[in-house]
């Protein structure tokens, strides 16, 4: 990568060397010092890891067992955090509602985002632009992005409406991101799409780009076909990426917080609520920090859980 | 061959049809930012910045020193961990770089409460500077560890040289690491930069003051403060505005950031 190829490191033209041993500081001394210089580098990164990560992961734990009210003295009381969020309805629906999304998403996103990367991975003319055009809805940011559906989708100022009647798809005013809990969700996972396609294809299009060509032309001398060399080669290879971009995929939907918050407000009646946004009420609405650590942590632990399962069963099936 | 110049024709016909689908919302935003009742101009711009709720010049500039205070935040820690984390052997490394990692498995929507009482602590709350800590905190994972592998792929024949030359650690750093990693460090500063300029849940959580909101909240803030009808037209102005040195720096480093992407797996 780096533009220097330097002679070997004995270069007899270079100062006097005073050691011969390539290994500087040499004893233990030597390394020791070394050590401590390398754990000085470190440091910065340590205190960043321990006091905005480590001590925050606690913190939410213990809160999650005290009566945290935003403002004035917490006391202990659990489990009462825990038993809360059997009896919140609200939150129900949310988790139901966050786990639809999550599979809606993941499926649809892996889709688009495989077709994009196979359309994408030869190098052919108008190629480049293609992937920029696919990715460029990356530089907007998602808060941005929603705000853009959000007129896009508008009966107002938004042409999508207008459109559909011109082919006389629809008729009259039509509220796409408020009007009903289908048409509101099918807004949210029309910006996903747009915004986050072009990102998983660029991750999928460095596995596809991996596979060695040598391999379908064997599967082609031996009359494989089109679905088949799919099949047996192109999926089974790209399984380390596949499983990085669907847990990318289910992490960011199980934490989905901006696309509601924006577009649909989590209605009509609570339907696009996610459970980041009940999150946000129990704490910052009804100023309950206890209640929502507790969500918190059920969350998280969920996440883990689930990190932890799709790795070990993608690896399985690899080997 | 009647056959390849079908998929030939099939490639760009679809290509393109995409390429227009996922163009389309970007154009149209910025038609729709300076299209107004009478025609074209300027007036949903002015109703951005001008009106009672609209963006003030302080939130503009509160976003530039968010993001300021996380690009370098995270340049200076990153630089210094891929250092440690690629040259160097310490007790306890390979423990801190796991963990390092691991904030990437807790998001942190699920930890940002803790974060807000945390930061009342230590005095940061409703604070710009609580805010980037918070946000260069969770650009590390990815930046520590692009920088290791960077630091990993510099010659060591070229420290070494510079040791014998009778250079600290620091110098070596400075005048021979440095720009060897160039790349990684443009590749951890767009990042970091892109994120914290359109990062809106972390702000919310712990801006509270519309002084201190950052342009993303102020025009989010645009959106849902109103209760009655919404100013769809300025709202797009707003993307616009955001979006601009996003698309800008975008443009400008796009083909050393989507190689740095795709290293290594090109084949020419």
């Amino acid at each position: 990568m780096s533009t220097t190829t330097t002679s070997p490191p004995s270069a007899r033209t270079g100062p006097p060397r005073r050691q011969t041993a390539p290994a500087p500081p040499a004893g233990r001394r030597g390394r020791r010092l070394r050590a401590l210089v390398g754990a000085a580098y470190a440091a910065p990164t340590a205190v960043m890891v321990v006091l905005f990560f480590l001590v925050p992961l606690a913190l939410v734990a213990w809160m999650s067992l005290n009566r945290w009210p935003l403002l004035g003295k917490p006391s202990f009381n659990a489990p009462a955090n825990y038993s809360g969020i059997a009896e919140d309805e609200l939150l129900h629906s949310a988790a139901w509602f966050t786990v639809k999304y999550t599979v809606i998403i993941t499926v649809l996103l892996f889709v688009v985002a495989f077709g994009l990367a196979v359309l994408v991975q030869h190098r052919r003319p108008g190629v480049g632009f293609f992937r920029t055009a696919f990715f460029l809805p990356m530089a907007v940011g998602f808060a941005s992005a929603s705000l853009l559906f959000l007129g896009l989708l508008s009966d107002e100022i938004g042409p999508v409406t207008d459109l559909l009647a011109e082919f006389g798809l629809v008729d009259g005013y039509v509220s796409w991101t408020s009007g009903s809990p289908d048409s509101a969700l099918a807004s949210a996972v029309l910006l996903v799409l747009w915004r986050f396609a072009g990102f998983n294809m660029l991750i999928l299009l460095t596995g596809l780009q991996a596979i060695p060509p040598d391999v379908y032309e064997a599967a082609r001398v031996d009359g494989a076909n089109r679905w088949q060399t799919f099949r047996r080669i192109t999926l089974p290879l790209m399984r380390p990426t596949i499983a990085l971009v669907v847990t990318l995929m289910t992490t960011g939907s199980l934490l989905a917080f901006d696309q509601f918050w924006i577009l649909t407000r989590g209605g009509p009646d609570n339907s696009t609520t996610s459970l980041v946004m009940v999150i946000y009420r129990e704490a910052f609405i009804r100023l309950d920090l206890g209640s929502a650590a507790g969500i918190s942590v059920v969350l998280l632990a969920v996440l883990v859980v689930f990190n932890v399962i799709q790795f070990r069963v993608l690896r399985r099936r690899s080997s | 061959m009647k056959d390849t110049s079908r998929a030939r024709w099939g490639y760009y016909v679809t290509g393109t049809a995409l390429a227009i689908l996922f163009l389309f919302p970007l154009v149209w935003s910025g038609f729709a930012s300076v299209r107004t009742d009478t025609g074209f101009g300027l007036e949903n711009y002015d109703r951005l910045f001008n009106s009672a709720n609209g963006i003030e010049l302080r939130h503009v500039l509160n976003s530039v020193v968010v993001s300021a205070l996380t690009v370098g935040g995270t340049l200076f820690i990153a630089t210094l961990g891929g250092y440690a984390f690629g040259r160097f052997r310490f007790p306890g490394r390979d423990v801190l770089f796991l963990l390092t990692l691991a904030i990437l498995m807790v998001p942190y929507a699920t930890i940002l409460i803790a974060l807000y009482v945390l930061l009342g602590w230590l005095g940061l709350e409703d604070s710009l500077i609580g805010l980037s800590l918070v946000l260069i905190t969770f650009q590390l994972p990815f930046s520590v560890f692009m920088m290791r592998n960077s630091f990993e792929a510099v010659p060591l024949e070229l420290e070494e040289s510079a040791r014998v030359d009778g250079c600290t650690t620091v110098g070596t750093l400075v005048r021979i690491m440095l720009p060897a990693v160039r790349p990684g460090l443009v590749t951890v500063g767009l990042f970091a930069f892109l994120t914290s300029w359109s990062e809106f849940f972390a702000p919310l959580i712990l801006l509270n003051s519309t002084d201190k909101f950052t342009t993303t909240l102020a025009v989010v803030n645009m959106r849902t403060a109103s209760h009655g009808s919404i100013d769809y037209a300025a709202l797009e102005a707003g993307v616009v505005f955001m979006a601009v040195p996003c698309l800008v720096l975008f443009a400008a480093m796009q083909r050393s950031y989507v190689r740095g992407f795709t290293s290594g797996a090109v084949k020419g």
